[in-house]
């Protein structure tokens, strides 16, 4: 099966889709590039090419890794297979 | 010319030298464009040296909207962007024209180190159309002097490469900025000459940038600078930044915070290479070969004129949602790993690197790839900015003028 989304490091605790099509209900293949493994993930949104996708529950205050690194911190609680931007996720700096 | 010991030792050693057909200058630095430039001093000498382009096929006008009242580290900045913009070798000779005779021979000074042709014209007590016929006349001698020139066989090692990524998503990270970074491990040992900028895209990265300095003077430098940076960005922001970094494109292409985009930005200077040095906005490296950060805007256009002003002579720009900047004078190659992108903007990529996300290309054939793309262009191949007339030139404006 074709690679759906792409996680950087074991770490991470979110993925990127790289499909277009990514619809509510599908369950997605991962590739994790550290270690070259392979994970899945059920959708629960229509997460669009380049966007992420917790890869376990997330809740409010937690910090988002990947990359291995802080990317900044949830400011809402997301399930494992949700979308994760900027409507749940926020910068540490600035 | 006699050449350094320790740079035909580097060569003999390489497996690759990576030879390339460039246009050598005067004082030995190696050009792979062979441009007239018509410089104006100031945003008063954009039409005249906008005539004299006009007026004389085959040479380059670079209207800027500056140079007027500017003083301090602003005005120094204003000078070393013009005159390092003439002394790039992909420049072959340059027309001056300016308001005022003092300041434009300072620029016709500065270039003239070089040993290239440059000649300066000032307006005041002449008016525009005597300028223009007398700038004409030199314009005209310098570009039949000019497209004489012969390309000869050149080495990576008197190659000087710049890197920016732009509209960036979270397949920059992914591939096409890692695409970047695999060239740059593989053409430093080689002794290429090459650069990386964009202060504030390392937000969050910084600590990573830290390691990877040569030595702990280089580190220093380097948190000095960020951290300036950083003060600029406190003093005046009103809000975390988002939709200024990133970018209204960045968040459509995924990617939330600087954090996430800074550690994508970071991809491009692979895994092995050290920065060597610390470099002022358009000053030019002086240590020699190796990798370099520059200073700079994370604003494309800006950033890549910085670079091309200290000397860099072909840029590697990595983009997500479809960034299409070119620069005048210093090709820029764009590579993506967005298929949507790929696929709905063909006419400004030069490589699609997006087979690394379907798992048919690895990093290593990307990198490859890069290199015989970026060998070509080198050689004369246009890049899609070139051939689609992308030439921004943008000065950068360090505060008001007086």
């Amino acid at each position: 099966m074709a690679t759906q989304f792409i996680v950087h490091d074991k770490k991470d605790t979110v993925g990127v889709v790289v499909v277009e099509d990514v619809k509510p209900g599908m369950t997605l293949e991962g590739w994790v590039m550290e270690g070259d493994g392979t994970i899945k993930v059920k959708a629960l949104k229509a997460v669009p090419l380049g966007h992420k996708i917790a890869l376990g529950d997330l809740k409010k205050g937690d910090t988002v890794l990947k990359y291995g690194h802080d990317i900044g911190r949830m400011v809402a609680d997301a399930k494992k297979g949700d979308h994760v931007h900027v409507h749940n996720m926020k910068t540490k700096r600035w | 010319m006699a050449k350094a010991p320790a740079v035909i030792k580097k060569r003999s050693k390489s497996v690759g030298k990576m030879p390339f057909m460039g246009y050598r200058r005067e004082n030995g630095r190696v050009g792979i464009r062979n441009h007239v430039i018509i410089l104006p001093l100031d945003d008063l000498s954009n039409a005249a040296a906008e005539a004299v382009a006009n007026n004389i096929k085959g040479t380059l006008a670079l209207p800027h909207a500056y140079g007027r009242l500017q003083f301090g580290e602003d005005l120094a900045l204003h000078f070393r962007t013009l005159i390092g913009t003439g002394c790039n070798a992909n420049v072959a000779a340059v027309v001056v024209i300016g308001i005022e005779p003092g300041w434009t021979g300072r620029v016709v000074e500065g270039i003239a180190k070089t040993g290239k042709p440059v000649q300066g014209f000032a307006i005041e007590g002449n008016g525009d159309l005597k300028t223009i016929e007398s700038a004409s006349r030199v314009a005209q001698q310098f570009v039949m002097w000019a497209t004489e020139k012969q390309r000869e066989e050149c080495y990576i090692d008197e190659l000087w490469v710049s890197t920016k990524c732009g509209e960036s998503d979270t397949t920059s990270g992914l591939a096409s900025c890692p695409t970047v970074g695999n060239l740059i491990d593989k053409v430093d040992p080689l002794g290429a000459t090459t650069c990386f900028g964009e202060t504030s895209e390392l937000t969050g990265a910084e600590k990573e940038m830290v390691k990877r300095a040569l030595n702990k003077n280089v580190a220093d430098k380097f948190m000095a600078t960020f951290n300036a940076y950083q003060d600029v960005i406190n003093r005046f922001k009103t809000s975390d930044l988002s939709e200024s970094q990133p970018t209204k494109g960045n968040i459509a292409g995924g990617l939330t915070t600087i954090e996430e985009k800074a550690f994508g930005n970071f991809q491009k200077i692979g895994h092995k290479t050290q920065y060597i040095d610390v470099l002022t906005p358009a000053e030019a490296p002086a240590k020699g070969p190796g990798l370099y950060f520059m200073d700079t805007s994370s604003a494309a256009a800006e950033c890549v004129t910085l670079q091309a002003a200290a000397g860099f002579v072909v840029h590697l720009f990595p983009t997500g949602q479809g960034n299409v900047i070119g620069n005048p004078i210093e090709p820029v190659i764009k590579l993506t790993a967005n298929p949507k992108t790929a696929r709905l903007m063909p006419e400004h990529i030069d490589l699609d690197v997006s087979g690394i996300l379907r798992r048919e290309m690895d990093l290593d054939e990307a990198g490859d790839r890069l290199i015989d793309v970026m060998i070509r262009v080198c050689n004369g191949r246009y890049t899609c900015a070139e051939a689609l007339g992308h030439r921004e030139f943008v000065m950068t404006k360090l505060y008001q003028s007086a």
